[in-house]
Order: structure tokens, then sequence, then C-alpha cells
């Protein structure tokens, strides 16, 4: 077996692994209170009739790995329990919502990842001059102030100040697509201008460090133009370090849009997931948990794939 | 002794200035913690500076109680990250082999789950108090300081002057605290801060869901949450803690700058 | 200096160049690299440039295309290349020049080399970038060159990767690249310093037969005399950014006119009477065998070596002969499999956790690198003060006193003892490092590749120290080392090393006459020889020999 077919199989389990690893930390995370998980979620008022319902229902009778298993089987079929809330069907719940989340993070990633490259190819040219030291400067004021301060800072300036978009961002599934994009303006900013400051940094860093490399010196010494110098022998270096800093972002990116969405009252995963661990709906809360380790963990192993593939001493082995 | 740069000066001010406020806070804050003392929302005057919030308490007295309990949590969280995940990578570091192993796997399962996600997870079924809050927040940044803290240690394990030590004949206490500490320490430290500032993120994106410092008690991500409602009204109560957030991160940032420059070139020293 | 009918190429008038440094918590200043240096270059011709670490070699030699590395800047004089002044060129300038009139080859060509992309794409990239052939006729162009440079199957190794090949060969695909344009100018700067010894005269031989047939002048940038005086016409001796000496191969070789010059001519001509084979042995290496943990092959087979008291055992190899793992192996750090280490009359347990601490305190350790050998948060005192402490349980005054005792024998001052390691040069730093040995009073000291890493000047005063040290102190060195020179210089013995087996082990006189083995003659004869046509010697024996098999 080609010897990257052998690594990528190898990645792939381990992604496999880590995301059933993740979901038995999740399933123990919500089991580690002390005492009566019942009692907790129902509160000191409860009934005992309604405490051994919600016992039967969460199937708190059988012992702990049983119910992982229960859980971990349905999980595997699309099947994640009924909400504790409202009763009603956790997978259908988040299927809608994760369509949501989705659009607003592929939005904002479509925008980001570009504007992020650029500006770090700009910080790297003009490196130590004044654009670099600017875009310096205005990155690391907007990674320095949390994801939901930003969009109220926004929200205040461009909805309420000079409103040019609206404060709140709830779409439905009836809205066309230009409608629903202009009710995520906000949000999207907050994500892109969140994400950027890290993509552009972990760019800039990455691209530097290729073209410090002695094959560049060599590449200007034989009268190469810079533009070639660059497309040529920078590039195809820089690939995977680059793809790498996209994919920790994207992945970072999906963590924001938790806050993101409660600020902007979004119908996403995020708000769903907040909502519910205040009422300590804990069948929710697993699933969320699972699709969101899922999605991150997922990203991780594609630019891993993706450092593996664009590696030459791995592609062309000796 | 070097002279600080004015940058590092001005990061070290504003960072004083901020723990000294949140330390003598009852002192210098105008009013009660919780006093309503006002009408709602009332605009900055000389008598409330900053104006009044949501329920008619002084502003600037929330937000200096407010940056006590941040830093307070974060400080607690940092501590508590930093004893377990030093301790551990220096042992991953210096013992090696499959105590090495256990440990960084398992550091890298946790990691494979974002924090946040995590952090909500094990709130939604635990009491939210203080101490669950810095427990939670610290045990799960312990990963990070983990890596670090063990990284930086292989690379000062495999210098030749630790060899050279142990060829001497010392115990693992003088190896490790004579000839590894020392030269982990600014990075670490420097560390510390980032850490630091990570979590005041992480306690006031908490609060600002509602998981983290229960109402009355006053922090930064709580305030915004208490008049978030005022900004479609143009009222900017709620945008004051972005701007305490962002100098004091800004701030530590310089200093951290500052202690890793030192660093590198007491390192690179050796060429010049 | 050359013929006076010959074209002059290369014309350099007063160069001065200049940097900006940046010392740590001071402001940037500005400094001198190179200042009034003046040379000239007929066509065809090869202008050697030596000189130590620092006196700005590289430097001068990169101003022959214009360049700049770092933030260093030309500011001064004049720089005419083919009657054409460069250093104010314009960058559009420059770019049809670099790479097209003038070439480079660089020390590391690992490191010079595009890991992305295939070597043939590289080596005639500017033959198509400045249009000077179609890609058939530059493809058939850098076969023929790959043959010439005697790389192997000169026809489908343009198609490999650069980590598919070894240094050696990446060295000559570099010179490849740098003559498939066809340049009036190359400039090699240090092409083989990087190499093995026998791997060297290889790459050096190719280099020497493709300047004479391409006929091409080249700039030849080295610290080794004797390598320089195999491929020029003319040297330049530089020191400090200045010019030292100047003039044709004969004179700067044979009759030299400055003090420098002198010394490195006759660098490591330290005469040293080898002492007879007397005595119990202070170390007995008795068939030893070691493999690292997790690997599948013995790095150290049945090594049986023996060294006298007060005597110097010089272990000879390149690298991957396992001569560095012999020293792990003897104190401690990697336990033989097999086999039994005795010393001092006494056997020593295999691993360094059961060592008694006079075990430890007589067998010391001097590494090739001093400043990682030293913790850069501890001061000259404290490093050198620690055995003292540790082994004999010396406080205070009486710690200091020793301590001041030690930096005299080193010949450093006891202004030294506050001062941090960055503060040393190199040097200085591994003299500390052999006070750190001799505080601990031991009976034998390893040093390995002590002086490897240092210029060959300052080598030799650290190579003279040892002899005198050993004199006084009656201390036996095992002596680990890739030049053959040093060898020369202060053994008592010899082991010479290959693939993990010693092959050829004895006094010195003997085991520097022949007959020899196939493996130490080869080592022997690549030794680079201060002499004018030793290169040529070589070959011609070496073909004569593989023409008698």
């Amino acid at each position: 077996m080609h010897p990257v077919v052998k690594l990528l199989a190898q990645r792939i389990a381990l992604g496999i692994l880590l995301l059933l690893a993740a979901s038995v930390l999740i399933f123990g995370g919500t089991q580690i209170l002390p005492g009566d998980v019942a009692q907790a979620i129902l509160g000191q008022q409860a009934t005992p009739v309604a405490l051994a319902n919600l016992r039967a229902q969460m199937g708190l009778n059988d012992p702990a790995y049983i119910r992982y298993f229960h859980w971990l089987f349905g999980a595997m079929h699309g099947d994640f329990g009924t909400s504790l809330a409202n009763g009603s069907d956790v997978a259908t719940d988040i299927a809608g919502r994760l369509a949501n989340t989705l659009f607003l993070a592929a939005t904002a990633a479509i925008i980001a990842v570009p504007t992020a490259i650029t500006l770090g190819l700009i910080s790297v040219r003009y490196q130590g001059r004044w654009p670099d030291k600017v875009i310096s400067a205005v990155t690391l004021a907007t990674v320095s102030v949390p994801e939901f301060l930003l969009g109220y800072i926004l929200m205040f300036f461009l909805a309420v100040e000079y409103p040019i978009a609206p404060s709140v961002s709830t779409i439905y599934d009836s809205m066309g697509f230009f409608e629903k994009l202009h009710a995520i303006v906000l949000p999207v900013m907050v994500l892109v201008l969140v994400v950027l400051g890290h993509m552009m940094r972990m760019t800039r860093a990455a691209i530097l460090n290729v073209m410090q490399s002695a094959y560049i010196e060599t590449a200007e010494l034989k009268g190469i133009r810079p533009f070639l110098v660059i497309f040529r022998h920078a590039f195809p270096n820089a690939v995977s370090p680059v793809v790498n800093v996209v994919m920790i972002n994207l992945a970072y990116l999906v963590v924001g849009v938790v806050v993101v969405e409660v600020v902007f009252v979004f119908p996403g995963m995020g708000q769903y997931l907040v909502d519910h661990v205040a009422k300590r709906d804990v069948p929710v809360v697993q699933a969320c948990g699972l699709v969101f380790a899922a999605v991150y963990i997922g990203l991780n192993m594609l630019a891993d794939v993706i450092s593996i593939l664009a590696n030459p001493r791995l592609r062309h082995p000796k | 002794m070097k002279r600080i740069p004015l940058s590092a000066l001005l990061g070290l001010t504003i960072v004083a200035a901020y723990f000294l406020a949140a330390i003598f806070a009852p002192l210098i804050a105008p009013y009660g913690m919780a006093d309503a003392v006002g009408g709602v929302w009332e605009p900055s005057s000389a008598q409330y500076w900053l104006g009044t919030d949501s329920i008619g308490r002084d502003l600037l007295t929330r937000m200096i109680y407010g940056g006590r309990t941040t830093i307070a949590i974060a400080v607690a969280a940092t501590l508590l990250s930093f004893g377990t995940g030093a301790t551990l990578g220096f042992t991953a570091a210096t013992l090696g082999g499959w105590v090495d192993q256990a440990l960084s796997r398992f550091i890298d399962l946790i990691m494979a789950i974002p924090s946040l996600i995590f952090a909500l997870v094990v709130l939604s079924v635990m009491p939210v108090t203080v101490g669950t809050l810095i427990l939670v927040m610290g045990l799960l940044d312990s990963t990070r300081v983990f890596r670090l803290a063990r990284a930086v240690a292989v690379d000062i394990t495999v210098m030749d002057y630790v060899e050279a030590a142990r060829l001497r004949g010392e115990g693992q206490i003088w190896i490790i605290f004579r000839e590894v500490l020392p030269n982990a320490l600014s990075p670490l430290v420097a560390e510390m801060g980032m850490r630091f500032i990570f979590q005041v993120l992480f306690i006031s994106t908490l609060s600002f869901l509602g998981l983290g410092v229960q109402p009355p008690m006053a922090d930064w991500g709580g305030i915004v949450k208490e008049n978030k409602d005022g900004i479609v009204y143009g009222v900017t109560a709620a945008l004051y803690p972005a701007i305490a957030i962002a100098t004091l991160a800004i701030s530590v940032n310089l200093v951290a700058d500052w202690i890793l420059n030192r660093t590198t070139s007491l390192k690179g020293g050796r060429n010049g | 200096m050359a013929d006076r009918g010959a074209e002059t190429l290369l014309e350099i008038r007063d160069l001065k160049i200049e940097a900006t440094i940046y010392p740590p918590g001071e402001p940037a200043r500005d400094i001198t690299i190179v200042d009034g240096v003046s040379l000239t270059l007929q066509q065809g011709k090869v202008l050697g440039l030596i000189g130590e670490s620092g006196a700005g070699k590289s430097t001068i030699g990169l101003s022959a295309m214009s360049y700049g590395r770092g933030g260093v800047r030309l500011t001064g004089g004049t720089i005419r290349l083919s009657g054409q002044e460069i250093r104010t060129a314009s960058h559009a300038a420059l770019r049809a020049l670099r790479g097209h009139t003038v070439t480079y080859v660089a020390q590391s060509a690992a490191a010079a080399f595009n890991p992305a992309k295939r070597l043939m794409e590289q080596v005639i990239e500017t033959t198509l970038q400045h249009g000077l052939a179609s890609r058939a006729e530059a493809e058939a162009r850098a076969v023929g060159l790959f043959a010439e440079l005697g790389l192997p199957n000169p026809k489908t190794f343009g198609q490999r990767y650069p980590h598919q090949v070894s240094g050696g060969q990446l060295q000559r695909a570099m010179t490849a690249m740098a003559l498939c344009p066809k340049p009036d100018l190359v400039i090699f700067d240090e092409p083989t310093t990087a190499l093995d010894v026998t791997t060297q005269i290889d790459v050096l031989a190719a280099i020497k037969k493709a300047i004479r047939d391409t006929g091409v002048a080249a700039l030849y940038i080295t610290h080794d005399l004797a390598v320089v005086a195999q491929v020029s016409d003319d040297i330049m001796v530089l020191r400090n950014g200045k010019m030292v000496e100047y003039g044709p191969v004969a004179q700067i070789i044979e009759a030299p006119q400055q003090d420098y010059t002198r010394a490195l001519v006759s660098v490591r001509q330290i005469e040293h009477v080898e002492a007879k084979a007397e005595g119990e042995p202070v170390l007995s290496v008795d068939q030893v065998t070691a493999r690292y943990r997790g690997t599948h092959f013995d790095v150290l087979s049945k090594v049986t070596v023996d060294l006298r008291p007060g005597q110097t055992l010089a272990v000879v190899g390149e690298s991957g002969s396992g001569k560095s793992t012999l020293a792990r192996a003897i104190t401690g750090l990697l336990p033989p499999r097999s086999g039994s280490i005795r010393f001092c009359g006494r056997t020593l347990a295999p691993a360094l956790a059961q060592r008694t601490r006079d075990d430890l305190r007589e067998l010391q350790m001097i590494y090739q690198m001093a400043d990682v050998a030293m913790n850069p948060r501890h001061t000259v005192g404290t490093i050198i003060g620690r055995p003292l402490e540790f082994y004999f349980g010396l406080r205070g005054d009486e710690k200091r006193k020793k301590i001041q005792q030690l930096l005299d024998e080193i010949e450093m001052g006891s202004g030294f003892i506050d001062r941090y390691p960055a503060e040393l040069s190199g040097g200085q730093k591994q003299r500390v490092c052999i006070a750190r040995a001799l505080a601990a009073k031991p009976k034998l000291i390893i040093c390995d590749e002590v002086t490897s890493a240092l210029d060959p000047l300052v080598a030799d005063g650290i190579l003279k120290l040892l002899l005198n040290l050993q004199k006084i102190e009656g201390v036996a060195y095992l002596f680990i080392t890739h030049d053959l020179a040093t060898v020369k210089a202060i053994a008592d013995s010899i082991a010479v090393m290959y693939r993990g087996e010693v092959v050829r082990y004895g006094a010195k006189s003997d085991v520097l006459a022949p007959p020899f083995d196939d493996y130490t003659d080869l080592l022997l004869s690549s030794v680079p020889e201060m002499k004018i046509g030793w290169l040529e010697e070589v070959i011609t024996h070496r073909k004569m020999e593989s023409a008698g098999n």
C-alpha cells in the first residue's frame, strides 16, 4: 500500500476513534452530577411521581454504560431521543437548525477566508511597514473583544445609530435567499471579524516562515520575478500550513457561532443549545454537543488530510 | 537591568490599575453594588459618571464590582489551570514513556471537543456556582497549559546541559528546578497572561449566556446581559464592558510580548 | 596576478557593506561588515575567498550578484561585472543578470532546493526564464551536466524530488543548476563544508572538472585553505571584513607574507609525540554491542578498545559510524546489549542510574556545541563551581578560590566568574566546559567533536590547551572526531569506526602507516592537504587502483 494511503487511513481511523471517545466524554459529562439527576432537573419541589416518571423516561434505573450504548446506538441511527422541556423529537429540531447554522457559518467563511489570506499576503509583502502594522493593530483589537460584545458594538452602530442592517436576525423557511442574507449581515460581520484576526495572523506567520526558507533566496538569486517567486516557489510549500490555518479557524468559527446566534436571536444550533442548557434538557445538550464535536473533529481531520496530501516527502517516498 | 519599552510599561500600568481597582472595589466604588440609586438607564452625569443600568443601579459601581468578580474568577481559574497543566506537563516530559503517552493522548481527547461546548454540556447538569465555574474553566484550560509546559520542558530536557547534569549524577529535583525551570519560566509566564485573558473572555461569555455568575452579583459579561435590551434604544450601557475587556486584553498582550521578547533575545544573545 | 591578456569579468573597488543589528534591549545600530575590499577576476579564472566566521567572505561573494542577505546593504564602492556597474543597478537589471550571467551554489543544497518541485524543473528554470533555450534543449543540457558531474542515472535523475537524493548528490545537482544557463561567473559558497570527508572529495573533483570544462569563472568561498588551494588560481584572505592578503595560490600557500595567513597555513601542525601503550588501561571497552530502543540494528557491534592513563585515544569516523554512540555507551546513557566496560580497574554498571558517584566524577564529558552544553541561566562561576560543590562539598571562599584557579588553568581571567555563557566567544565557551570537566578531577574525559564547531585557529588553541592540561593533570582523553588532521595532532592511539564497527585500531604510528584496509585508505586519502595538485594526485591514484582491480 502506498504510504500516503496508509497515513490517510490511519488519520481517518483516528478521527472516528476520537469522535467515539468524545461521545463518551459528552455522555459522561452529563452524568458527573453528585446525587440524583432527576431531582436536579426538576428541583426540590418536584413530586415523587414526577421524579419517578422522569427517571423512567431517562432510563435512569439502568446502569450508566447501558444508557450510553442505548444513546450511542440511537445517535448512530439519527435518533437523539425527545426533549425533556417540550417533548419534541430532538433529531427533527436539530436538522432545521443545523442547516441555518451551516448557512451562517458558510457565509462567514466565504468572506473571511479569502480576506484573511489576502490581508496575510499584504502583511508579508509590506512586512514591518505601515500596512502590516495597521492590519496587525486592527486584528489585535478584534481578537481582544469577545464575540458577543463585538456583536453589540456593531448592533449599536449599524442597526441603531446608522441603521443599515436589522438588529435581529431571525430567519424563517418562507424567506427568500437574499432576504435571509440581509437578515444575517451583522452576525456574519461579527464572525468574519473574530475569525479574520486569528486567521490573518496565522496565515502571515505561515507564509513568512516559508518566505524565510533558503530556497526562496535561491529563487531570488536565480533572477526570478517576485511574483513568480511567490507563485512557483512559496505557494506550493505554503498551501499545507495555510490550509491548516484555515481549517483550525473554521473549527473555531463553528464554536463562535454559539454566542453570535444568541446575540442576534438567530434560530440555529447555538441558540438551541444555550436555551436547553438553561432548562437542563439533557438529551438536547448531549445531541448538540455531539454534533458540534463531530464538526470540530471533522474539520481538524480534514486539515491533517490536506497536509498529508500536500507533503512531497510523503507523496514521493524515497 | 534593561529598560522597559514604552508599550510594555503602558501595559503594566493599565494591568496594575485594573487589579488595584478590583482589590479595592468597595473603597473606590461610589455606591453600593446592588443599590438602585436612580432611574432606569439614566445618561452619564456628574452624579453617575457612566449613567445607570436597567434597574437604576450606578453603572460605574457595577463596572468596578464587575471587574472584581471577573478578574477574581479569571485569576483563580488561571492558577488552577497552571497548577494542574504545568505539573502534569513537566511530569510527562521528564518521566516520558507510558506516563507521557497516556497523559498526552487523554489531553488530545479533551481538546478534540471545543471548550465552550464541553463547558456548556457540564454546566447543564452541575449547579452554577462560582466554585463550579472556576473548576470547569480551570480544568478545561489546563489542557493548553499542559501542551505548552510539556513542549517547553521536552525542548529543554534534550539540551546537552541537562545531559551534563544527569552525567554528573544530579537528582530529579536539581534537574527540574535548577536546569529546566529557569529556562521554561519566561514562555510559561507569557502564556499565563494569555490564559488569563482567555479566562476573562470565557467567564464573560458564560455570564452573558446566563450560565456564569448569577445576579445580583455584578460581572462584566452579566452587565452586558442585563443592559443588552437598551442597545436598540441607543443606550450604550452594555458596551462599557467591551472597552474594559479590550483594554485589559491588549495590555496583558503587550506585557506578554515583552516577556517573550526578553527570553528570545537572551537565547539569541549567543550570536551577538 | 592573472594573465595580462585575459578579459576582466568582475572588478570590485573599495567595497563597503553595512548592516543594521538589533542587540537585545538596546537601540538598533549600524555596523560595517566589509570595508575597503577590492578584487579583480579574469574570465575563466577561480578566486578563492577564505576566512574564519565573521570574515565577510559570503557577503563579498554575494555582492558579485549585488545581493545583500537579510538586512545587509552594499553601501559603498563599485562592483563592475563585464564593465557594467551593478551595485546601484535597478531590480530589473539585476534580475536579468542573476541566474543568467552570475549563478550561485549554496552551502546547504538540501535547504536551497524547493522541496515541492522536481530537480529538473529547478535546474532548467532560469534557462527557460531568461529565454536561453527551449525546454528540450535545456533538459538535454541538464542531463549532460548530470552525467559530467557524475550523478547516477543522469537521464532520470531530474525526475526525482530533492528529499529523494543524498546530500552529496544534491550539492552536485546544485552545481548543475548553476551551470545550466551557461553563466560567466559562478559563486560557490562553502559547497562541500556540510559533507562527509569522503563525499567532499568527489564533489570537489566534480566541481573542479566542471569549472575547467565549461571555462566559467568562479568565486570559491570556504574556511578551509586546503580545499581552496585545490580549485583556485588566486586566493584572498579575509579577516573581520578586511583584506589581509591577496595573491596567487602558490604564493599564499608556500610563501605567505602576513602573520595571519601564516597562522592559517600552519594550522593543526601541532607536534605531539606519541606515548607508548604502557600501564593498566584506565578504560577497557570489551565486545560492546548496542542499539537504540525501537530499532532493529546494532549501532555498535562488538567494539573493543583500550585507553591508557594520561593518553589520548582518538575515535574517528564519518557521520553514522557510531562514534558518538560509543560515548553514550561508555557514559551509561545507552546501556549496551552485551559486552562490558572496565574503568579504573572496576567494571562499570551498564546504566547511568546504577553507577557510583566516583564512577561519575572520574568520567567527565565535553560536548561539540559548547553553547547548549551550558545552562544559559547559570553564570560561569555556577557552571564551574557546581561539580566542586557536588563532588567535594566546597563552599564559599574555598570554592571561589578553586574556580579562579581553574579559570587560570584554561587561560581565562577571574573576571569571567560572573559572566553568562551568552557573553562569551565560541572558544571561551568551550574553555569553560573544559574547566567544568576538570573541576571533577577526572581520570578520563570524553571529548565529543569538541573542536568541530570552531574556527581553525580557535580550534588549535583548544587542542593545545587540552594537550597542556593532559601533561599537568595526567588525564586521559577519549577523543571523538571526524577530522583526521585533529587526530594526527593529538592522538596516541586511534580507532577507525565504520558502520558501528572498529575497522582499524592501534597506536597512531601503526594506524597511519600502510598497508591500509580499504576504508582507512579512503578516509586518509580524502583529507585535503595544503598542497597544490593534491586533488589530482588522489583522483589519479584512485583511478589507477580501480583500473588495477
